[in-house]
């Protein structure tokens, strides 16, 4: 266990945060609405009249955004870029304009090079100086990260992972879609953990970090390889630092998991709900159908803002519709 | 199938079987001449069913996605790998010799199957 632990002004000795963050976990409402202010949880909005709190001022605010899909065309969404352009005017309608936004995967549905390109120019539509994507596993069929990259090469050296600062943070884009190895859940891989740990080297324990991942780096539900076989060694290196965020896709929905300085969240999709792991008589993650207009209240977006000095990112989660 | 035959033109009854092979082939009869066997795996509901199964040498086998989620057919040895299949898409691989193949989706790699080919 690391230093902090002794350490009594330090995260991990406030119980009322690790209980407020607990039971705001477990929310499945429409908007979560949540930010922490000198280590005491304060729920925005969602016990009060209802309105979320502007974001304070100088704060690095940022979008995630995750499995949009562009290809799928079923019945359980017709029309996925149509539920990308909702999201593109929500981000619009966001009273604090985002410096970036940021893709946690599955761009496309089936790693073809026309669904890369439509992906690309529609979210060029996004009134951002930039839209970082990290692929997931429905954007590296056929020939790995190779066609991806042709579109959505982060920095130009042809590797699908990368790291950048902004805002006195450091966001590192991870590929854990390309290891698969058969009856596992996929890995990061030596060479990408090697690779971070080279990259972090460089940065201070007080400098905020902002991972993201494809996959989720902890397990979820193994049966349905919703988790990463080597995240622990990732998570090893990310445990000295004082604030670290994980945000994921894959799994269409939003669950939450806090270990220690660690935060890790999934994100919905836009374009179709997964159902939940465990439920009788449901044995596979395939798209949901479910009623006309309910689809929206399914789907949403992620609005996330840094603090200097402060541990943890404020998000507000919003469905396409309320 | 001619180069057979011709083989056999010599031995006048073995040419007539090669003779009859050429016909059946020709008629697309494979159930009653012995032409290269065929099977069907289904991909369906995250998984390959049958997800075990026992070929002869050169049997073709047809997987036939019929979920609404994209997989694919790839071998842990990589002798043979289907592209990604969208629903009602197909992948053929004809199994020449003997052996065990196991085989996953990589996009949801606790999908798995296995081809015993022997024999038979």
């Amino acid at each position: 266990m690391s230093a902090q632990d002794h350490d009594p002004s330090g995260p991990s000795h406030n119980p009322a945060r690790r209980q407020a963050l607990s039971c705001l976990a477990a929310w499945t409402g429409a908007t979560v609405v949540w930010t922490v202010a000198g280590g005491v949880p304060r729920a925005l909005g969602a016990t009060g009249d209802g309105t979320p709190a502007a974001a304070a001022k100088n704060a690095l605010t940022f979008v995630q955004i995750s499995d949009t899909h562009i290809g799928f065309h079923k019945d359980a969404n017709p029309d996925v870029v149509g539920s990308l352009r909702r999201a593109i005017a929500d981000i619009h309608a966001l009273p604090q304009t985002p410096a970036f936004v940021v893709h946690t995967g599955d761009v496309s549905h089936l790693s073809k090079p026309e669904e890369f390109a439509q992906a690309r120019d529609v979210l060029k539509e996004i009134r951002v100086d930039r839209v970082h994507t990290i692929p997931g596993e429905h954007d590296t069929i056929d020939e790995g990260a190779t066609g991806y990259l042709k579109f959505f090469d982060h920095d130009g050296k042809g590797k699908s992972w990368y790291s950048f600062d902004q805002g006195g943070v450091h966001f590192v884009g991870l590929n854990n879609v390309l290891n698969f190895k058969m009856g596992t859940m996929a890995a990061l891989g030596d060479e990408q953990i090697g690779w971070l740990k080279g990259d972090l080297a460089s940065v201070s324990h007080s400098t905020p970090i902002v991972v993201l991942g494809h996959i989720p780096l902890w397990t979820i539900w193994e049966p349905w390889g919703w988790g990463t076989a080597d995240s622990a060694q990732a998570m090893a290196l990310l445990r000295p630092y004082g604030s670290v965020t994980v945000l994921n896709g894959h799994i269409h929905q939003v669950l939450q998991k806090v270990e220690g300085n660690i935060a890790l969240h999934t994100a919905r999709s836009l374009a179709y709900p997964l159902p939940t792991p465990g439920q009788a008589g449901i044995g596979e993650p395939g798209p949901v159908k479910v009623p006309a207009g309910e689809l929206g209240k399914l789907l949403g977006t992620r609005q996330l803002s840094v603090v200097p000095g402060r541990h943890d990112l404020a998000l507000i989660d919003k469905p396409l519709d309320a | 199938m001619t180069q057979a035959f011709a083989r056999h033109a010599l031995h006048p009854l073995r040419a007539c079987a090669g003779l009859a092979l050429v016909v059946c082939a020709a008629l697309l009869t494979p159930v009653i001449c012995a032409a290269a066997p065929a099977t069907a795996v289904d991909i369906k509901k995250f998984a390959f069913a049958p997800k075990e199964i026992t070929v002869a040498p050169g049997t073709k086998i047809t997987w036939t996605n019929r979920d609404e989620t994209p997989h694919t057919v790839t071998s842990a040895d990589k002798s043979f790998a289907s592209k990604g299949l969208d629903t009602d898409d197909k992948f053929e691989h004809t199994f020449a010799s003997e052996g065990d193949f196991s085989y996953a989706c990589t996009l949801h790699p606790f999908m798995t199957g296995i081809v015993h080919v022997r024999k038979q």
